[in-house]
Parts: C-alpha cells; sequence; structure tokens
C-alpha cells in the first residue's frame, strides 16, 4: 500500500491549565484516509487534543500541523477543511433541519447553488428527509446528532472530526450513526474520532491512541494493541465478593495475567474454556464464569490500572 | 449523490475573511425573520400607544401651559429622544439575547467559530444584525411619529439616523459586557435596573437636561441616549448646541462605539478560545 499523505502531525505537544496539564508532550501523525481514534476515559485530554487541532483552542508548547500549517497562524486555512461534530449538538435551535445545514454552509462561504442540493444529498445521508422543515429543538437525541454530522459535512471536509459521537444515544441510534461513518470512510475522509466506548473504537478506527492523564499509553490497530498488550482471550470468575481476593493468589499461579476487580477477576489466556476446565480439576468452583475475547477495555486495564469507566 | 470535490476545491477563506460577518447576518436575519410578525406587532403598538398616551395627552397639558418645550410642541421636542430610546431598546435585545444564547444557552457560537469565521467577525455580524432589527423598527417609529405630526419639517427624518447612531455605540458597549457575564440572571436584572431605567428618566428624555439638579445631570452627560437626543433636536428643529458641544456628541458616540466595538472583539476573541 502507498504510503498515504501526513495530514495532521504533533510533537511533543503540551497544553497546560495553570498547574494541570491537560495535554502531556504527546506526538502523533494521522494519515490522509485513515479513521484515527483517541480513547480514553473522561479527562484524559482527548478533547483539549481536538480542539488543538480545530483551532479553537492554543497549545503551551510543543508543534503541531494541521494540512501542513500551523493552526494558531492560519487558523481560518486550517478550519476551512474541518468538519467538526463537537460532544454537545450545538445547533441552532430556533431554525429548521434544513436552515441549519443551510446556514452552516454560507458560514464556509458556499454559494446557494451549491448549498441546496448539498441539503438534499445531506439530509438523505442523515435519515431526515421527512424532518426537513421541522424546527431542531423537536427532534430526538439521535436526530440532533445524525443532523450535527451531516452540518460538519456541509462544507465537503478534508478531516471530520468527532468528539464523542455516540455518547447519550440508545444501541439503535448509534448502529445508524456508526454505518454513516463507515460511509464517510468510503468516500476518503480522514476521521478524527474520541471515544471512551471501546467497542466504538473497534468498530471505527484503524488506528487508535490510548490516553490516560494527557499523556499517551499506547498507540496501534485496534487488533495491534489487543494483541500486544492482552491475551486472546479473557476468564471472568466470580467467587463472591469476600472469597475474591481469598482466592486470587492461586488464580494468578494458573493463567499469563489476572485483573481484580471489586466485584470479579479477570484472568487471561489464550483458551478460556482450557482454564476454566483447569479451574475445575483443582476444586475452584467460581459462582459465575464467562469467557469472551480480549477487548480494548483489557488493553486500558493493562496499561492504566484503571477501567475506562473509572 | 454529486461527486464529491472536497473542500480545497469549493471553500474559498479568503472570500471568508472579507465576508465571513456577512454570513452571521444572514443566519440573525433567517432567525429574526421567523418572529416579524411580533416584531411588527411591537414595532407598531409600541410607539403608538407611547405617543397617545405621553406625546399627546401629555403634550396637550405642556403645550396649553407653556407652549411647548425648546421653542417647538412637546411631541417635536420628544420625538428624537423617544426614536433613540427604542432604538437603543431594540439593539440591547438584539445583540444581548443572541449573545447569551451563543455563548451560554446553546453554544452556536462555537458551532459557528469553528468554520473559518473569527470571534471577531461573530461580534460584527450580530451588531450590524441589531442594526438591521434597528432600522426597521425606527423608520415605523418615525413614521408613525410623522403621523401624529411629530416631525414639523422634512428634517424632522433626521431623528432616524441619529438614533441608529445610539443604537450602534450603547449595542457594541452592552454586546462587550454581554459576552463578559457569566451570570445571565444577575446580568439582566443589572441592565434593566441599574441601566437602562436611569438612562430614559435622566438623559433629558422629557425635558431638558439643563432642567435637572446638578448632581443628576451626569447620568445624562454619560448617556448615549442624551448625546444622541441633543442630536436629533439640534437636526431636527434647530434645537441650540455650540459648535463644542456638536463635537462632544459626535465624538462620545464614535468613542462609545469604538471602545465597545474593541472590547466585545476582546471578549468574543477570548470566550471562544476558553
Amino acid at each position: 500500500m502507498a504510503i498515504q499523505e501526513v495530514l495532521i502531525e504533533a510533537k511533543q505537544l503540551v497544553k497546560r491549565y495553570g498547574d494541570f496539564t491537560a495535554v502531556n508532550g504527546i506526538d502523533f501523525q494521522v494519515r490522509k484516509g485513515e479513521s484515527f481514534g483517541f480513547l480514553g476515559p473522561n479527562g484524559a485530554g482527548k478533547s483539549t487534543t481536538m480542539r488543538i487541532i480545530a483551532a479553537t483552542l492554543t497549545r503551551t508548547s510543543g508543534e503541531i500541523t494541521i494540512l501542513g500549517k500551523d493552526p494558531e497562524k492560519f487558523g481560518p486555512e486550517i478550519k476551512a477543511h474541518l468538519g467538526v461534530v463537537p460532544q454537545t449538538d450545538n445547533l441552532d435551535n430556533a431554525l429548521t433541519v434544513e436552515e441549519n445545514l443551510y446556514i452552516y454552509g454560507r458560514y464556509f462561504g458556499l454559494s446557494k447553488k451549491f448549498i441546496a442540493p448539498k441539503i438534499e444529498e445531506l439530509l438523505d445521508f442523515a435519515q431526515l428527509t421527512e424532518k426537513r422543515s421541522v424546527k431542531v429543538e423537536t427532534l430526538s437525541g439521535g436526530m440532533k446528532r445524525r443532523l450535527t454530522i451531516a452540518r460538519a459535512l456541509v462544507s465537503e471536509p478534508e478531516i471530520l472530526m468527532l468528539d464523542e459521537p455516540t455518547t447519550g444515544l440508545d444501541p439503535q441510534a448509534r448502529h445508524i450513526l456508526w454505518d454513516r461513518l463507515f460511509r464517510l470512510k468510503e468516500q476518503g475522509v480522514t476521521l478524527l474520532i474520541t471515544t471512551h466506548y471501546m467497542d466504538e473504537a473497534e468498530q471505527l478506527c484503524d488506528r487508535l491512541m490510548v490516553m490516560d492523564k494527557g499523556s499517551i499509553m499506547a498507540e496501534d490497530s485496534p487488533a495491534g494493541l489487543i494483541k500486544n498488550f492482552s491475551t486472546k482471550e479473557v476468564l471472568e470468575v466470580r467467587f463472591g465478593s469476600d472469597r475474591n481476593a481469598d482466592v486470587a493468589p492461586q488464580l494468578k499461579e494458573m493463567c499469563e495475567r489476572i485483573e481484580v476487580l471489586p466485584d470479579r477477576i479477570l484472568m487471561y489466556a489464550d483458551d478460556g474454556e482450557a482454564l476454566l476446565h483447569d479451574l475445575g480439576q483443582k476444586g475452584l468452583h467460581p459462582l459465575t464464569s464467562l469467557v469472551r475475547r480480549s477487548s480494548l477495555e483489557d488493553v486500558f486495564l493493562r496499561l492504566t490500572g484503571r477501567t475506562l469507566v473509572d | 449523490m454529486a461527486a464529491r470535490q472536497g473542500s480545497l476545491v469549493i471553500v474559498d477563506v479568503d472570500r471568508i475573511k472579507r465576508h465571513g460577518a456577512l454570513s452571521v447576518v444572514e443566519g440573525r436575519l433567517l432567525v429574526l425573520l421567523k418572529y416579524i410578525p411580533g416584531l411588527t406587532s411591537a414595532a407598531v403598538a409600541n410607539p403608538f400607544l407611547y405617543l397617545i398616551a405621553i406625546g399627546v395627552g401629555v403634550g396637550k397639558l405642556i403645550n396649553a401651559h407653556s407652549g411647548g418645550v425648546d421653542g417647538v410642541k412637546y411631541l417635536t421636542f420628544l420625538a428624537p429622544a423617544l426614536l433613540s430610546t427604542a432604538a437603543i431598546q431594540n439593539a440591547l435585545d438584539e445583540v444581548v439575547f443572541p449573545t447569551l444564547e451563543g455563548f451560554k444557552w446553546n453554544k452556536s457560537f462555537f458551532a459557528i467559530n469553528s468554520t473559518p469565521i473569527s470571534g471577531k467577525q461573530i461580534a460584527n455580524g450580530i451588531l450590524i444584525a441589531s442594526l438591521v432589527r434597528v432600522t426597521f423598527s425606527v423608520t415605523i417609529y418615525g413614521t408613525i411619529v410623522y403621523l401624529f405630526g411629530g416631525f414639523t419639517s422634512i428634517r424632522g427624518w433626521l431623528a432616524i439616523p441619529t438614533s441608529f447612531a445610539a443604537a450602534a455605540a450603547f449595542g457594541a458597549f452592552i454586546m462587550g459586557i454581554a459576552a463578559w457575564a457569566k451570570n445571565d440572571d444577575s446580568f439582566f436584572m443589572v441592565l434593566g435596573r441599574f441601566v437602562m431605567m436611569p438612562l430614559f428618566l435622566f438623559s433629558g428624555t422629557f425635558y431638558q437636561l439643563s432642567s435637572m439638579p446638578i448632581y443628576l445631570r451626569w447620568i445624562g452627560w454619560l448617556s448615549p441616549l442624551w448625546h444622541t437626543t441633543e442630536l436629533g433636536r439640534y437636526l431636527t428643529y434647530g434645537h441650540h448646541i455650540s459648535g463644542l458641544m456638536f463635537c462632544v456628541h459626535i465624538g462620545y458616540l464614535v468613542a462609545m462605539f469604538s471602545f465597545g466595538m474593541r472590547f466585545a472583539h476582546r471578549q468574543f476573541e477570548q470566550r471562544l478560545a476558553k
């Protein structure tokens, strides 16, 4: 595969608010057409990094270029090629669905002639054609989210930035959104996504940067992260909250690694079923057990010692 | 679906740098058009009721007892002040609410600021849109004053541009304050009770400022309403002001506008970058 052009490059990027360091000297590159994710819990520095890329927040130190330009010197030139979907929908509630698309296009200096067919295309994309004349304040959360994404696409951006795109949405709305984002990726749009949902990160991202407390913990493809930082499978066992800590030392000797959580113990092994069988052989009978494949949650636990929802 | 051209082809940044504020104006007008029946009703009803009560009612009494004020009938004396008051009120409605909404209530300014449009351009657009509404409302007000016989000559219509100047100067200043204000509840209370009401009452609106006790006149001196009212009275019926005071009135309004816009620009840029 040909090496794609680098659209975003950060070197030793730092953002401080007084004594608090939100972003602590991170380096990363995002290539054209790639779907790049920032994974981490709240407060990891994901949104701050996104705002620096979006040229709406100045950095404290370090270097960053977007499309080869410094956002502090070329804010409008960079913003012209970004589609931004913020964490909280900031649509104009007084306007209708199509008026929101129209005026956002005008903010990008687009002509009415260009915007008119674009609105039809985006209404179809967001499955909001029937709601075109409805005021935004009457839409459901999922509809508002789709409209916010559609709005960000009106200028056909080179990079689409999505900050926690599905937070607060029900499962059906999430899957519709994922489908729409897949389509964009197929069209060659570079996606930049922050999320604290591991399934979303796995579904949408080619490459992930795991962040915690402003620093990068690891960077790879979802499969690469799981391969490098976890086993193939995980056996989750519960012996009861009183016994979990007591049996933990025995369990530790039976597998590659364990994590003792407040309600359960995670045992890491390439064959979970075989491990469960071994437990029975040793007379250890958990109250409940579950064998599953390793996920990014396990990677995060390994890297930070905490779960994503801590 | 049309073939994707990409933002590198379709977005002209230089054009946005030149005309971005006008897109913000367009967005505000799109919202205002939805309220046009209400805005029109208010623009007609307010002056109509006011002129019947004060201009005609109180005016009849004053005209009968003293033959008017400042050598003209009371309504003619009052008209420039009423037009400036209406202009200021309309401007405040259109800068305060959108600014609080844009920064706090639904954060729409942050959406605009994620496009190539800058904070300064947003502030400029909000003020220009407010002045469009001011022009609309004050023109209706002026027409009603004319129908009530408040303009003694064609010069009477010059009260419209002077009221526009009051709206621009005060609107710019208050827009900066609205962008700076963190607590919108106390902001409305302070604006209504401690700014608008004293301005309206102590700016030589209903009688000449020189009739006021000296210790209250400073309110008028600080008020853009007094400066535009004096200019309006000078232009519409020849109220006497010295050449120096003419320059002071113009200079005060220009200074207030310039300071207000610089202050607003700074507040908009700072708040959008937080």
